[in-house]
């Protein structure tokens, strides 16, 4: 997905998807070119234009980190590509069962893409409960790559196989691959001396190399990779990289493999530039980073670790060297009100949290309006309510992010659309905190946060100049010709009030809670003077500057469909489909929740049917409801997994057609 | 109470706030804010000793910052004319960490009250005072809640009768200098509102102290309290009553230094006695450094908790712990050493990358 920009090839090859998916997918592997290698005896390579992998196994089995392998090398590759790490919540459930199964889906191709894929192409199940788990997601014809060796009777009786569907003919459908991955990788680790336990633990990279044979991924970085990772274990690096060839050239050696894959690199979608792989929370750890450099201010982080926001933390935890200090506070409360009085001090303020983090930090936030000091608030949404689904991802928090504090307290919203994009999110979401001296809420989720995409890594001199200037003297003349200093006179443009950090001689002042006296800042209890404020704070949100919303249309469509957040990559592939049969639909997608952008209720007013997807009962359409007095039409889904584009589309074009 | 317990102390931590330029008095402290305490309100003493003590501090007064949570004395930093804010309840100690670990610069204070900072904001408390942040903590302890009109505190006495608690009170109250040396405090002192010298001395030796230092200054409210420490006030029983420790000096007290606290041989634990020629010897000698805080502890627990017999005031502990704030900034200038100082272009760049070319 390279969401950053617009290739023209977006609109033509999504489309592609739109009719693969409507067949099986024996069908759907409509190779474009047989490369026979006629005469070397070499395996038969076959040209594929997009695959859909997913690795499962046990918690413990290391499925996200084979998944992150394989993502790194389809990305050094030039694939296009997207990807969907799903894990219990639990560290390690009990082993073998149905709760305890982790996956890592992955989407590459040799064009612009948008979604981890509806459903997989090829599923590697590690064990039983893997396969019973996500046989229901595979259609008929993919290749199942089993680990028979875990296929016995009592791990397939624990996840209610009566008999081995490797036997029974239940899977007749697929393309089953037996393999007894356990049993090779010790055998392959023989001469390394290690228990069997230890070697058993390496049959992901078996299970890795064979993939990567399948689908003729260059293996270097994954060694590099490994060798580093084991640095201070020379020994299992090696068994490692050990058990990562060995499943290469099983693939390489075995019958049962006669076919290999090649998916050619994305080089039309991709405009000129270096690309690296990027997860939605690695990206906004750099652009929190990359915002405090184009501030000038020093960065400080207050969190208090919560899934799943705290790889944010451990990220810039990382980076001391740019005079980033990360504090892990005692509570969630703590950990913003340490940013907040940071923020007070001066530096570029964060507190990064999820759901019910959020509801602790309410009053603080409040605090923070009142106060009006920049104040980064980034909450990585998952299911709720309370504890919810901690690993899954949710838009719930809309209505939180806007409403969920005491009193008239408006706070912007920023939502980030794709993994790559939480870098650009950051710095806006930096520049309004800066420009407005405001609390923002940057509300990204877990699908954005854990999955990744290419990204084109941009050169310092396009980033923005967040640069601000604090005051340094008096903003005020009395009427007797003293010149003072007030806290709370404003920019007019604006209506941001002075930043004057403590060490600054003569503007000594102090702010607080209480309603203060314009101006002054001084307390004020006088009727007038809170309903000026109160007003005065909205104004200064709803005067925010944000881009008009853009909207494409190539068909003059009577129908829009508006989503926000991580709903982009999958509204924009189902668009897709429904534009390929032809089905004229508008699209827009919303940034800016809080202000909305000014055009959005004339955009709206020129639609006949505004169609609003998201992951929660209908929150954006409320708002939408609430201001414009739209009939939005709201499409929901809140199962803590992202939308599907084949559902979507059909959904669209139910809506369409009602 | 004569210098004594700074002597081995060098707060070099100080001599990163800049120091004033001129010769500052009380009045430079002062704000133009009508203070709006009740009439007769111990808060009153209070902010005098302190915008009195300011200028012997010397330091640069907008390098100075008052941070406070909900509650009475938690007006407080509107009435200093340093920098200042009333924040939220309870989430002073959280606010001032992140204002403290972020500016070296400034001298951070923070004041609060028995409900504040032992009730809704106990936690901060506790963990401010084990990460030992660069912090002044003033804590007012009235034993009641003013600010809501007289409900019981969490340092209230059992069975007290309040508007909630009509039948009395059920909860043990905490005794803040227990709790504080139990959290790890490198420094905890306890003064009383009306003794303008004791508190200015422990203020001082506060302000010097590298580290979190916890003062809980006993503070009259005239109103819902009123008298709730006249036992440590009034002339005739504060003899008995007060127990004024000095580092170095033998722990004694009463009229002419009659009573002394000895330890019992047999439990280890502190007991008072009457002072004689034969067991004068035995009378402990307050170490205020000590490394373990056990001897600080068994003192905290001298008080009868009801009476407020033999209250200990002054210097509990005072030792030299790593402070936060320095170890936070020694991580950043290591990580520089280590990795050089930040690259953005290196950064953005690093992990396995691919080139298009247009």
């Amino acid at each position: 997905m390279t969401s950053q920009v617009s290739s023209p090839a977006e609109q033509a090859d999504e489309a592609d998807d739109a009719n693969e998916n409507d067949r099986a997918v024996g069908e759907q592997r409509a190779e474009r070119h047989i490369l026979a290698r006629e005469g070397t005896g070499e395996k038969e390579v076959r040209r594929l234009d997009r695959v859909i992998i997913r690795f499962a196994g046990d918690s413990g089995d290391g499925m996200q980190l084979t998944g992150d392998r394989f993502t790194s090398e389809t990305a050094s590759f030039g694939n296009d590509l997207s990807t969907l790490p799903n894990f219990p919540a639990e560290i390690r459930a009990p082993a073998g069962t149905l709760p305890g199964v982790s996956s890592f889906q992955l989407h590459f191709a040799d064009h612009d893409i948008l979604t981890p894929g509806d459903a997989p192409n090829v599923l590697v199940a590690m064990n039983p409960a893997a396969l019973k788990a996500n046989i229901g997601d595979v259609p008929r014809g993919a290749d199942i790559i089993v680990n028979t060796d875990e296929f016995t009777k009592r791990p397939m009786a624990k996840v209610g196989y009566l008999t081995s569907p490797l036997e029974d003919g239940s899977l007749d459908a697929y393309q089953i691959h037996p393999v007894p991955l356990t049993t090779l990788t010790i055998e392959a680790l023989k001469e390394f001396g290690l228990s069997r336990k230890e070697a058993e633990r390496s049959k992901n990279m078996f299970a890795l190399g064979l993939l990567s044979w399948m689908y003729h991924r260059p293996t270097e970085s994954t060694e590099r990779f490994l060798r580093a990772k084991f640095a201070k274990k020379p020994q299992i690096a090696e068994a490692n990289v050990a058990a990562f060839r060995a499943g290469w050239n099983f693939g390489e050696t075995t019958e049962d493999f006669a076919v290999s894959y090649e998916v050619a690199p994305a080089a039309a979608a991709f405009p000129a530039g270096t690309y690296r792989n990027i997860s939605g929370n690695l990206a906004l750890s750099y652009g929190l980073i990359a915002a405090g450099h184009q501030a000038d201010l020093p960065l400080y982080l207050g969190s208090y670790p919560i899934t799943p926001a705290s790889d944010i933390l451990h990220e810039l935890s990382k980076h001391k060297n740019f005079g980033v200090r990360t504090f892990q506070a005692e509570d969630e409360i703590a950990a913003i009100g340490a940013a907040l009085g940071a923020a007070f001090g001066g530096s570029l303020a964060v507190t990064t949290t999820s759901g019910p983090g959020v509801a602790l930090k309410s009053e603080t936030i409040g605090l923070a309006v009142s106060l009006e000091l920049p104040l980064l608030v980034v909450a990585i949404q998952r299911g709720g309510p309370s504890t919810g689904l901690p690993t899954k991802t949710e838009q719930a928090d809309l209505l939180q992010a806007m409403y969920g504090r005491n009193g008239e307290a408006p706070v912007p919203v920023v939502a980030p659309r794709t993994p790559a994009d939480c870098f650009d999110a950051a710095l806006d979401a930096a520049r309004i905190a800066l420009t407005y001296r405001t609390p923002v809420f940057l509300l990204s989720d877990g699908y954005l946060a854990n999955g990744s995409e290419p990204w084109r890594i941009p050169e310092t001199e396009e980033l923005p100049d967040l640069r601000v200037q604090f005051a340094t003297g008096p903003n005020h003349q009395l009427a007797d010709g003293t010149e003072v200093f007030w806290p709370y006179k404003r920019d007019p443009g604006t209506l941001a009030r002075p930043w004057a950090v403590p060490g600054t001689p003569g503007l000594e002042h102090r702010i607080g809670g209480i309603e203060k006296q314009d101006g002054t800042g001084n307390i004020s209890y006088d009727p007038a003077n809170h309903d000026f404020m109160v007003r005065t704070r909205q104004a200064k949100i709803d005067g925010i500057e944000v881009p008009d919303l853009e909207v494409d249309d190539p068909d003059g469509a009577r129908t829009l469909v508006l989503g926000w957040g991580s709903t982009y990559g999958p509204i924009t592939a189902a668009v897709r489909r429904l534009r390929k049969e032809p089905v004229p639909i508008a699209q827009a997608h919303l940034r800016h929740l809080n202000p909305f952008p000014r055009n959005l209720g004339e955009v709206l007013s020129r639609y006949d049917k505004v169609v609003v997807p998201e992951m929660n009962l209908g929150q954006l359409a409320t708002m939408l409801r609430a201001k414009y007095l739209v009939d939005a039409h709201s499409y929901n889904q809140v199962n803590g997994m992202p939308f599907k584009a084949e559902q979507l589309a059909t959904a669209l074009k139910e809506a369409i057609d009602a | 109470m004569p210098d004594t317990t700074t002597s081995a102390i060098t707060n070099e931590l100080l001599t990163l706030v800049p120091r004033a330029e001129g010769k500052q008095s009380m009045k430079d402290f002062k704000s133009d804010q009508e203070v709006r305490w009740c009439p007769g309100c111990g808060d009153y003493a209070v902010l005098a000793a302190v915008q009195g003590f300011m200028p012997q501090l010397g330091l640069a007064k907008e390098n100075i910052v008052f941070v406070s949570g909900i509650g009475c004395s938690s007006r407080f930093p509107y009435y200093m004319n340093t920098y200042g804010m009333h924040s939220i309840h309870g989430r002073a100690p959280a606010i001032a960490t992140g204002l403290a670990t972020s500016r070296r610069d400034l001298s951070v204070w923070v004041v609060t009250g028995d409900g504040d900072a032992l009730s809704i904001g106990g936690n901060h408390l506790i963990h401010a005072l084990r990460r030992n942040v660069n912090l002044k903590i003033l804590l007012f302890n009235n034993r009641i809640y003013g600010l809501t009109k007289g409900q019981y505190s969490p340092t209230s006495e059992v069975g007290k009768i309040t508007k909630s608690t009509p039948m009395g009170s059920l909860d043990a109250p905490f005794n803040p200098v227990s709790l504080a040396i139990g959290a790890e405090a490198s420094f905890v002192a306890r003064t009383v509102d009306s003794d303008r010298k004791h508190l200015t001395e422990v203020l001082r030796q506060a302000a010097e102290h590298p580290g979190t230092a916890l003062v809980e200054i006993y503070q009259n409210c005239n109103i819902f309290n009123d008298g709730a420490f006249e036992v440590l006030k009034d002339k005739d029983q504060a003899a008995e009553a007060v127990i004024r420790l000095e580092h170095g000096q033998p722990i004694r007290f009463g009229a002419d230094g009659a009573k002394g606290v000895v330890r019992n041989r047999a439990t280890g634990d502190l007991e008072v006695v009457a002072v004689t020629p034969e067991n004068e010897a035995d009378v402990l000698v307050h170490d205020a450094h000590a490394a373990s805080p056990t001897t600080a502890f068994a003192l905290s627990r001298l008080a009868d908790a009801d009476t407020l017999h033999h209250t200990p005031i002054g210097v509990l502990r005072s030792v030299e712990r790593p402070v936060y704030d320095t170890l936070m900034s020694d991580q950043l200038d290591a990580a520089v050493e280590r990795h050089g100082k930040g690259d953005l272009s290196a950064m953005l760049a690093g992990g396995d990358t691919w080139t298009v070319v247009g």
